[in-house]
């Protein structure tokens, strides 16, 4: 962090809002409550040993709010995630989806792994009629809408074709659709682009605005990619490591519609800086093994790379 | 092709050295036989006798060995008398290529030796009727019971420790027993080929169900897959072509069972030609009954292979073996 400096002292705070974000805010924060998570804990009992994964974890989301989680590896990010899938038992504390406690996984809430989790055996279509029809939706019902959503992400040429011919990217598309297809409230990702190169990536979170904006749906993206949580998200729920606690709740100053070039506007890089600070300067150690120790020389000393 | 490209581990190979190096495996262990066969300076420790001689004990088309030869001729020739004649021959118990190769023709032209005996074919046909329902009857007990076993960690626990006794036991050691509950013909046959290949089957099934990606049920779950919908829309549809794999290895487990199933009750089929043909000493009769098993069998699991291809075109794994 040394060579790069970032002149916070030239920034605005992270804290100031344009008249036209305040706003946005203040009817986001007017919409009802989609997800309402009380005194969440968590612990692992590994060898008869407990540990906290998460402690005390309590927010709210609003109907079509975009919420991103960030936090160091080992925050419990993805822990707290499949937890709101019910993928994962809580220890204590509440889960509520429209004030319904969540009590295991559901077609309400819609998840995208990080790994490519299409059903090999199934074509795009297939996929995406899935989870209509073990819902109980018809064949023909199912073929129609499932058409429809890959018409909406212009992937219609695809349809009879399996994953295994797809792209990265293209497959989470498809990964989308298939958990839009439910119309869940709730769309969870857990680091949905982690698997992908930089470009295809940059693409993808355009393309997900994109479906954000034209559907009525509220996304919990997890990421570990900063610029990432800041372009899309309206508010960053920073998380700390053992355990893993809320540092702050940031609402994101960045006007929208997004665009890429506002990654070097001052919001953008006040909001950066203070993410960096709460993650990088958290001042925990670093866990056995993740020290970098200063290397021996094993080069003649005349011989400079640098 | 420099050795250099042809001994990379886990390289495939190009299509050319695929296709002469499989070649090559059934060209080179015949090339051994042949030469073995028709280069007497190789083996051949044997004399075969053309013309006996003046030797009351010998006649001709009978083998004897080498030295014992060359001591009666010595014999005869200082005592005056017409020595032996032969020619140097191998053990009749390892005929030429080309007698087996011939035999493989005229074992089905011939007819059977006795005349409540069966041509060759029927023989092979009957061979295949066991396997067939033996193989059929285990599979459709084996296989769900084995995807159940594989599913739910109960009913493995369950089922398994015991599967794992039996399966020690050797399958023969039963024939007695299922010729006392199912009589001497086809009943036990059946029976030794199912306990063959019945347990093993339970076991290399369920731990394929176990193999099935965690990720892909996590993401039909989240989708409001319920119960058994994820067993049937998601276990099975993923486990599908290692399944169909694991079959084919069986299969061939089934046959390496057929000689003793058959062996049990009233001797039948293949192995019925095979111990007689040996008792009359038709020895490339018996090598060509043993080699149309090999057939019968690599043509059957190419054949699955190729259909495997056509009913999985989604398997990767498949794709990269082909």
């Amino acid at each position: 962090m040394n060579d790069i400096v970032i002149p916070g002292h030239l920034l605005p705070s992270y804290r100031e809002q344009s008249a036209a974000v305040r706003t946005r805010f203040d009817s986001l924060k007017a919409r009802e409550l989609i997800l309402t998570v009380s005194k969440l804990h968590k612990n692992f009992d590994t060898d008869g040993k407990s540990t906290v994964a998460l402690k005390d974890i309590n927010f709210t989301t609003h109907r079509r709010e975009f919420l991103c989680v960030v936090g160091p590896s080992g925050c419990g990010k993805s822990t707290l995630v499949r937890i709101l899938a019910g993928l994962e038992e809580h220890s204590s504390g509440d889960v509520l989806l429209l004030g319904q406690p969540v009590t295991g996984p559901g077609s309400d809430r819609g998840m995208v792994f990080q790994g490519y989790t299409l059903f090999p055996w199934l074509t795009v279509k297939k996929n995406v009629m899935f989870g209509l029809e073990v819902n109980g939706h018809g064949k023909h019902e199912s073929e129609r809408e499932a058409m429809q959503w890959l018409q909406l992400i212009g992937l219609e040429k695809f349809a009879d074709v399996y994953p295994h011919q797809l792209s990265g990217g293209m497959k989470q598309r498809v990964a989308i659709v298939r958990a839009l297809a439910n119309q869940p409230r709730i769309l969870l990702m857990d680091e949905p682009f982690g698997a992908l190169d930089a470009q295809t990536r940059c693409r993808m979170q355009a393309h997900l605005l994109e479906i954000w904006r034209k559907i009525d749906i509220t996304i919990v993206f997890i990421t570990h990619d900063l610029d990432e949580a800041i372009f899309l998200a309206d508010r960053i729920l920073v998380l700390s490591a053992h355990p893993g606690e809320i540092q702050e709740l940031i609402e994101v100053p960045v006007p929208r519609p997004r665009s890429i070039a506002q990654i070097v506007t001052a919001e953008f890089l006040a909001t950066k800086a203070r993410l960096e600070e709460l993650i990088y300067s958290g001042g925990h150690e670093p866990a056995e093994g993740e020290d970098y120790p200063i290397m021996q020389r094993m080069t003649n000393v005349a011989d400079n790379v640098e | 092709m420099a050795r250099s490209t042809l001994f990379r581990v886990l390289r495939p190979l190009s299509p050319r050295a695929k296709f002469t190096i499989g070649i090559l495996a059934f060209v080179l262990p015949v090339g051994v036989w042949s030469l073995v066969s028709y280069v007497p300076a190789v083996w051949h420790p044997q004399i075969m006798i053309t013309d006996a001689g003046s030797v009351s004990y010998l006649d001709a088309g009978s083998h004897m060995a080498r030295d014992a030869f060359e001591s009666e001729v010595a014999d005869a020739r200082q005592e005056g008398r017409a020595p032996p004649k032969g020619v140097r021959a191998n053990p009749i118990y390892l005929p030429s290529p080309g007698e087996v190769l011939k035999a493989f023709y005229t074992s089905f032209t011939t007819p059977p030796e006795t005349k409540d005996g069966q041509w060759l074919h029927q023989s092979l046909w009957h061979s295949i009727r066991i396997i067939f329902w033996g193989y059929v009857i285990s599979s459709l007990i084996g296989v769900p019971l084995g995807v159940l076993c594989g599913a739910y960690a109960a009913l493995g626990r369950v089922n398994e420790p015991f599967i794992e006794f039996f399966r020690y036991l050797p399958a023969p050691a039963f024939g007695a027993l299922m010729v006392a509950i199912l009589g001497i013909y086809d009943g036990p046959k059946i029976a030794i080929i199912v306990i063959g290949t019945f347990f093993q089957q339970v076991l290399i099934i369920a731990n394929t169900t176990r193999k099935v990606d965690p990720a892909l049920l996590e993401a039909a779950l989240t989708l409001g897959t319920r119960n058994r919908q994820l067993l049937t829309r998601v276990v099975v549809p993923a486990v599908l072509p290692d399944l169909y794999r694991d079959q084919r290895i069986l299969l061939g487990w089934a046959w390496t069972y057929l000689i003793v199933a058959e062996l049990i009750g009233t001797t039948s089929g293949i192995t019925w030609f095979i111990t007689q043909q040996a008792r009359y000493q038709h020895f490339p009769n018996v090598y060509a009954a043993i080699a149309m098993i090999g057939i019968i069998g690599l043509g059957t699991d190419m054949l699955l292979a190729v259909l495997g291809r056509r009913l999985f075109p989604w398997d990767r794994s498949l794709a990269k073996f082909a």
